[in-house]
């Protein structure tokens, strides 16, 4: 009887230990406590080029994260990006001209949303869209421009 | 000539049969879970014999797993500047790979051989007929509750394993190699996703956990009962358990993580 009293409590002291880890592992590794995942309102932003943003991506104003972005699409009529956002309840009060980039963290770093706010009363709501928008920097094309303005400078 | 083609068919036909018993023998297995679940002492004793007393062996590997990828991590990453990212490399590397499949690998032969040899021993010594003379069902009585104490036990240990090895990174990382704190943690928690990495990883060792106890309970079933058939029977659960995981392991990332 002694016996299976030491079996069960070291089962259940097993147990115990996986449920932690496997806490831990969602909570300190990885974003669960961060993202409330699924919450929040959509917005649309179309751009010209989205270079290479993901999926997931952050969206963020001020350099603060406030969503992700939850789908890029080929709009096959525009021949744009069309780029869903979702952005988090309690930021609710983004202005309609309210300008969407796609920026580069770092020179070799991941591609995110920057939305710098405009200076309207009225505010975004579900389903709107972002009206301004600035496309990736791609940088073969950054170096073509610079290597064509220097090939004109020394002719002249 | 006619003679090679009757072996290679009579090898495809007996492997055939095997795959078939080996079914059968799963089909009752899971049609044990009523009466387990009538008597939870049995599964508690065999999660106590895999699980509980592979804890050791999980969670000294786990400990320098995490340490040797934090090293090595730490000498690729350094080179790119990016050393502040060896969280997001020891975490991700753990927890959707090292994690489920090297606690699947040390599962099967700390715990699959041992039930393998368990079961072949018994029907070498005629319990399981025994069992059988007093119309208990051996396969009910014996297998399930085996079956599923490694079912439980699988993911239980790979989760451990995961966070004491992104403990052992933390340790050598930030601890020796001087990496911050704050950026260790930081960018683990914004690169981590808990239901892309965590949960598939679960998911895999959950996967692996069926396959090892499935693999250890058929071997010992069908062992030729002498002592030279259960112990390559323990041979078999070994290799075949490894071969099935690292095959799954593939074939499921590339489902989870393909895209």
């Amino acid at each position: 009887m002694a016996r299976t009293r030491t079996i069960e409590i070291l089962v259940g002291a097993f147990m115990a230990a996986g449920i932690v880890a496997l806490f831990f592992l969602a909570m300190r590794v990885s974003n669960l406590s961060a993202s409330p995942g699924g919450d929040g309102y959509l917005l649309k932003a179309r751009f010209d080029n989205v270079g290479s943003l993901k999926v997931r991506a952050p969206v963020t104003m001020a350099g603060v994260r406030v969503g992700r972005v939850e789908s890029i699409a080929f709009d096959k009529g525009t021949y744009e990006a069309l780029v869903t956002l979702r952005i988090e309840r309690e930021y609710d009060n983004l202005p309609t001209d309210t300008f969407a980039n796609v920026f580069t963290s770092g020179l070799l770093g991941e591609q995110y949303i920057g939305l710098d706010p405009g200076g309207s009363t009225d505010y975004l709501h579900d389903g709107d869209t972002v009206g301004h928008t600035q496309s990736a920097l791609v940088l073969e094309q950054m170096i073509g421009q610079f290597l064509f303005n220097k090939a004109g400078e020394s002719t002249q | 000539m006619l003679e090679l083609l009757r072996q290679l068919g009579r090898s495809g036909l007996q492997s055939l049969a095997n795959l078939g018993r080996g079914h059968i023998l799963l089909a009752g297995i899971l049609l044990g879970l009523p009466s387990l679940v009538a008597r939870p002492q049995l599964l508690l004793a065999q999660i106590f014999n895999v699980g509980v007393l592979s804890v050791l062996i999980i969670a000294v590997s786990g400990l320098f797993v995490g340490m040797v990828l934090g090293l090595q991590g730490y000498y690729v990453l350094s080179q790119f500047g990016a050393a502040q990212s060896l969280g997001v490399m020891v975490a991700a590397s753990l927890v959707r790979e090292l994690g489920p499949v090297v606690t699947a690998l040390l599962v099967a032969g700390r715990a699959g051989s041992a039930l393998t040899a368990e079961v072949g021993l018994m029907k070498a010594t005629e319990q399981l007929s025994g069992l059988e003379m007093m119309a208990v069902d051996p396969v009910k009585r014996i297998l399930t509750p085996r079956f599923f104490g490694g079912l439980v036990s699988m993911p239980l240990l790979a989760a451990m394993f995961s966070a004491i090895g992104v403990m052992g990174g933390w340790f050598v990382g930030v601890g020796l190699l001087g990496v911050d704190e704050g950026a260790y943690w930081g960018q683990l928690q914004a690169k981590i996703d808990f239901e892309e990495d965590v949960v598939n990883g679960v998911i895999k060792s959950i996967v692996f956990g069926f396959v090892v106890a499935w693999i250890a309970l058929f071997q010992g079933y069908e062992a030729i009962p002498t002592s030279e058939g259960v112990s390559r029977a323990t041979t078999r659960t070994v290799v075949h358990s490894a071969l099935a995981v690292l095959g799954l392991d593939f074939v499921l990332t590339a489902l989870m993580f393909g895209d």
